[in-house]
């Protein structure tokens, strides 16, 4: 799946995940540089929340080499340094949407111009008039935006996007879907993981398909929808069940 | 005689007689100053026993928890040991004083309090750990916000520590020497009473030390019950 001419932003080499009782990644190669926004796609329990944890830093990789801007994660448990990841089910603190944005680090930044600043994203993300109101009382898009803005924050080079709008109603969606957008025209690179093809369709430039964790295959957005290349991709587009995507269940 | 004692007791606050508010100001201030102690120290270790990973965690975590249980005669006798003219702080001249008992209150809670913190902060890592990575926060940063997501709880860690305090009559009993007027608390009163055979007025003091641990957790709990309003849990 390497692309070797382009500008690495990120650079999987032979990454392998596995615990126990099964390989999660599976030799995953991976050069990306230029696409705004990549998806990555497959079927639950494909492996792509560990590669995008994996990327991030938050797992090791039990054998190959994760580089994000030419550098391997410094040591410690901190997440590589440029990069933001909004979880599926992001965690929010017990304290107003404003505190939640403050407790973000800005190095060299005075509390007063974090303030402003964590103004400025929550102004930007649609949630100003709530920078008082406690983070656990916001609504399901509430909450997401609000772990948006909290991931922008960072000014993140990288932003990872993990099925940033499951379980959201269509609105909600669309109001999450226009923030990507935002942080895209903002000069920041998006690898996110969705199910929902529309979305994608909508808001991707390049699609990576992953399958038993193994990329399949990697082809502009428009191209894949209208001839994926695999046929574990064909089948995931046609709405196949996965347990009858192929014959190896064992990992899935 | 439970009646006795009842009537006692509140003839006891009515009379606002000098020496029994004298020990249950002195009460007061022995145990919220120790527990107060207690807390800037055990918070932030329990929380970072919490978040750190090394070797031998598991072995910290079983002595925490079993000095969550560390007899009072025992630390009393500890602290007399450290306090007394030939130990090694006996040039500072504390024993007997209630700044002895305050030593011995803080040392008796402060497992206490580091062990619960650990048990509640714990929880809130497995909940943010990953975010608060995400974030690239440091170690201390970490403490500090998990340390204030918890706030709500750790209220209820704090009533625990203040409760063990000013219920204990062993360490206080030991390094104070329930002098009258000096170091005579609430606890040290009611074993002096009950050992005199006044056990109306000892169980009328009991009566009382029962009410301002109530009071003290009521307030406790309405502060956390407004907050928690505030914030939505």
């Amino acid at each position: 799946m390497a692309t070797e001419d382009r500008a690495s932003l990120l650079s999987l080499r032979a990454v392998t995940f596995r615990t126990d009782e099964r390989v999660i990644l599976d030799a995953v190669d991976f050069e990306w540089g230029d696409a705004g926004i990549c998806a990555l796609m497959g079927a639950n329990g494909s492996g792509k929340t560990v590669l995008l944890r994996t990327i991030h830093g938050l797992l090791a990789p039990s054998s190959g080499d994760v580089r994000f801007e030419g550098r391997r994660r410094a040591g410690g448990d901190l997440a590589f340094e440029g990069q933001a990841l909004m979880f599926q089910y992001p965690s929010l603190f017990r304290g107003t949407a404003l505190e939640n944005l403050l407790l973000v680090p800005c190095a060299g930044t005075s509390r007063r111009a974090r303030r402003t600043r964590a103004l400025a994203m929550l102004e930007r993300v649609g949630l100003r008039a709530l920078a008082h109101a406690p983070a656990p009382r916001l609504s399901g898009g509430e909450r997401q935006r609000l772990a948006l803005a909290r991931a922008w924050m960072i000014a993140p080079r990288l932003l990872l996007l993990d099925e940033p709008t499951a379980s959201l109603d269509p609105s909600a969606t669309e109001q999450v879907e226009q923030i990507v957008r935002d942080i895209r025209a903002s000069g920041c690179r998006v690898l996110m993981t969705s199910h929902n093809l529309g979305q994608v369709a909508r808001l991707a430039d390049e699609v990576v398909f992953i399958d038993h964790g193994r990329l399949l295959e990697r082809q502009p957005t428009t191209a894949f929808f209208a001839h994926p290349r695999s046929r574990e991709a064909r089948q995931f587009l046609q709405g196949v069940l996965p347990w009858q995507l192929s014959d190896r269940s064992g990992n899935d | 005689m439970f009646t006795d004692a009842l009537s006692q007791a509140v003839w006891l606050l009515r009379s606002f007689e000098g020496d029994t508010f004298a020990i249950i100001l002195l009460s007061l201030r022995v145990s919220l100053t120790a527990v107060a102690i207690a807390t800037l120290i055990g918070l932030p270790l329990g929380a970072l026993t919490a978040v750190t990973r090394f070797p031998g965690r598991a072995g910290v975590v079983v002595a925490l928890n079993t000095t969550m249980g560390l007899p009072a005669v025992i630390v009393g006798v500890g602290v007399y040991l450290v306090l007394s003219r030939s130990g090694p702080l006996g040039v500072l001249g504390l024993l007997f004083t209630p700044t002895a008992m305050i030593v011995a209150q803080a040392t008796l809670t402060t497992p206490l309090i580091a062990a619960l913190t650990r048990q509640v902060v714990e929880d809130a890592w497995r909940l943010h750990g990953e975010t608060l990575r995400s974030l690239r926060l440091s170690l201390p940063a970490r403490v500090r916000v998990l340390l204030w997501d918890c706030r709500f709880s750790l209220v209820a860690v704090f009533l625990a520590g203040l409760g063990r305090a000013m219920s204990e009559v062993g360490s206080v009993m030991i390094v104070g020497g329930n002098i009258d007027r000096v170091t005579r608390v609430m606890t040290t009163a009611i074993a002096l009473e009950t050992s005199k055979g006044d056990l109306a007025l000892a169980l009328a003091l009991g009566i009382v030390l029962l009410g301002l641990v109530l009071v003290l957790n009521m307030l406790a709990s309405a502060i956390r019950a407004a907050t928690m309003r505030r914030y939505g849990h």
